[in-house]
């Protein structure tokens, strides 16, 4: 029924090209983590300041971030900016736009574990003379951080899944860009995306693993 | 403000896309959402050992771009000589994508509903399927409905992915104004603010019944 | 000494204090007891300065603790409280949630907080749960252990804010038992409490809440024994 012969060998030679893609795909994923994480906890604190200016900026950027295509924010990155002189590489237009929706989910994932921290706990905090500083960071963040480790987690693999827009944006050294290319060279489209597929899986499964294992080291209680 | 040669055929254009990332969204979530159903049921009758193979591949969707999917779907249908179009494909890869994602949430809703509510509705002698109808399925979509709605607007942000295939959707339409008339900024903020428009009220309307159907709260 | 002179306060409209005057010297334990919505918690949380007050002042050894230039973070080393929920910091040990404020706010050194913490948690009897988390202990526990944690920054002043309300019946009297050894060491003490045996055994004096107003105050004998407030009768008539 099937008159297809399938290549799976011209798949398997490219595979050391394919896991210097898949080093890259990591890369991107974790770099536009530590940025996003990093932005998140500033938008939070933005929220949390009372400042309405602040605050407003950062609910615009949460809910921009979370009502528009991920690849409308990498477009934005790598095309939008070009009306500012700003002209990103694809792999900077990736990172930027992967950054910006980590950190809008990630900012809304710190809100929703704020809210599952009682008010007394920073209360018996300051009752024992801390600083309403010291209060949060000792006391209020480490449990936030407890609360959103899944969903950080989740962000991380949605993180690695996301990476593989660039290749829209002519990105083509991580292992969705190269797997384009080898394709348009030899047109065994199905062999090497299956062999693409199967590598994701596999980050993506390791990469939850490692959260697993961490989160057991991290929080004892 | 934008001084700009956008016409209105060129908004007609981008209101066509709009079009067909409505379209693909609902075909891919009311497919979808009906095989997540099945699939999540199943998980829950079958028992977690049962469901195992079903719950892996289903974990495959999820763990896989969804871009790679659209590429091998597209590779699949041409290999099996099928000759569906790419809106055809399109719906097909997503509504698998979706049911993926909805089996999850429908499991999670009936696992919801404690045991002993459900053993009280058969110590009253219903029968399993007016359990299911009478008790589990009020109960289970309290806790669903607000993260299915969820679902829809991932599928429907998801859907722009469908470009790679040739579809012409919103993103995709904004990007061949772009080129024709580079003016990137101004286009592609009004692709965002057709997104926004639509997925903003949803949105909050989810978060709403998440509030208010909290059972902490 | 504690002076507390004229306070006020209000949340939103409805006025909780309405004119509290009281003063509580060194090593003297004072309960608080009244119904509930007397304004008898919200007293503590205000000479704390958790809470701002709308009239009258509040002053600790000469420190006025409403007043603008007032370290409040510098007062509170002074003055300890332990809450009806006793809010153990879940993410840290038992030990861990003692040392944390000696070490952080005082800035003590590990080894100094760490010996600090060992000794006030010896002291209440929980020695042997140092490496434990809060949420592995009971309630009585974990209350204790709010106390090491408010004693271990060694205050002058402990403030007891219902501290055995949300306890199980039976865990209650280790709790009684940690403060009366407390009033025993000469700790100057306000508790607001619904425990009236122990209210008669600690106090030095016991004063009675109504309605934002402190109807009554005396000596255990005189309070329990022959009231002279009509309300204070009621009450205590309603809890015998």
């Amino acid at each position: 029924m099937l008159n297809y012969t399938f290549h799976w060998n011209q798949a398997f030679k490219a595979l050391p090209q394919m896991l210097d893609g898949a080093l890259v795909t990591l890369q991107i994923a974790l770099l536009s983590m530590v940025i996003g994480l990093a932005l998140a906890l500033t938008l939070t604190a933005f929220r949390l300041s009372g400042n309405r200016i602040l605050s407003g900026f950062a609910t615009t950027w949460v809910e921009i971030a979370r009502n528009t295509p991920a690849l409308f924010q990498i477009y934005m990155a790598h095309f939008g900016l070009g009306n500012f002189g700003i002209h990103l590489s694809p792999y900077t237009a990736l990172l930027v736009g992967i950054a910006f929706n980590n950190a809008g989910y990630l900012a809304e994932n710190f809100r929703g574990a704020l809210k599952a921290i009682p008010d007394t706990q920073a209360r018996a905090g300051r009752s024992l003379g801390m600083t309403p500083v010291q209060a949060f960071r000792l006391i209020v963040l480490p449990q936030m951080l407890r609360i959103a480790f899944l969903p950080v987690t989740n962000q991380m693999v949605w993180a690695i899944l996301m990476t593989s827009l660039g290749v829209t944006v002519g990105m083509n050294t991580d292992l969705a860009g190269i797997t384009q290319e080898l394709n348009a060279r030899s047109f065994r489209t199905f062999e090497f995306f299956a062999l693409a597929a199967v590598i994701y899986y596999i980050i993506a499964k390791l990469v939850t693993l490692a959260a697993r294992l961490l989160a057991a080291r991290m929080f004892r209680y | 403000m934008f001084d700009t040669t956008l016409s209105w055929n060129d908004l007609a254009f981008l209101a066509q896309g709009a079009a067909m990332t409505l379209a693909v969204t609902a075909v891919s979530v009311t497919a979808g959402t009906l095989l997540g159903i099945i699939f999540g049921v199943l998980r829950v009758q079958l028992g977690a050992l049962w469901a195992a193979p079903l719950t892996f591949v289903l974990d495959i969707f999820r763990s896989v771009p969804l871009l790679i999917q659209l590429v091998l779907g597209n590779a699949i249908q041409a290999i099996a000589k099928l000759g569906w179009a790419p809106f055809t494909t399109s719906c097909v890869v997503l509504s698998l994508y979706t049911a993926a994602y909805c089996s999850e949430i429908i499991r999670g809703g009936i696992e919801a509903v404690p045991a002993t509510t459900r053993r009280a509705a058969r110590s009253l002698g219903m029968t399993w399927w007016q359990d299911m109808r009478y008790i589990v399925a009020p109960l289970a979509t309290r806790v669903s409905l607000p993260a299915w709605i969820g679902l829809t607007l991932g599928v429907m942000k998801d859907s722009a992915l469908v470009l790679w295939l040739g579809l012409i959707e919103l993103l995709r339409a904004s990007q061949i104004l772009v080129t024709r008339l580079q003016e990137p900024l101004f286009i592609l903020l009004i692709c965002g603010v057709i997104y926004f428009v639509i997925s903003f009220p949803i949105a909050r309307f989810g978060g709403y019944l998440e509030k208010r159907w909290s059972p902490n709260d | 000494m504690i002076e507390i002179k004229d306070v006020r306060k209000s949340f939103s409209t409805l006025e909780v204090l309405k004119g509290i005057n009281l003063t509580v010297n060194k090593g003297e334990v004072v309960t608080i007891i009244g119904g509930s919505g007397s304004g008898k918690s919200t007293l503590l949380t205000c000479i704390n300065g958790l809470e701002p007050i709308n009239a009258g002042q509040i002053t600790i050894d000469g420190t006025v603790v409403h007043a603008k230039d007032t370290d409040l973070n510098k007062l509170r080393r002074k003055v300890g409280i332990v809450f009806q929920q006793w809010n153990a910091f879940p993410h840290l040990t038992v030990l861990e949630n003692v040392m944390l404020a000696p070490r952080k706010v005082l800035g003590l050194s590990k080894e100094k907080a760490e010996e600090i913490a060992v000794k006030q948690l010896t002291h209440v009897g929980l020695r042997e749960k140092l490496t434990v988390y809060p949420n592995r202990m009971s309630g009585g526990q974990q209350q204790r252990m709010a106390i090491a944690r408010a004693l271990a920054m060694s205050p002058e002043y402990m403030l007891f804010d219902e501290v055995t309300s949300a306890l199980d019946p039976m865990l209650v009297g280790e709790v009684l038992d940690t403060l009366k050894m407390l009033a025993e060491e000469g700790m100057t003490m306000i508790c607001v409490t619904h425990e009236m045996a122990f209210a008669r055994d600690v106090s030095d004096r016991v004063a009675f809440f109504h309605h934002g107003v402190m109807t009554e105050i005396g000596t255990p004998d005189q309070l329990f024994g022959a009231p002279q407030h009509p309300d204070t009768q009621a009450f205590l008539a309603s809890v015998r």
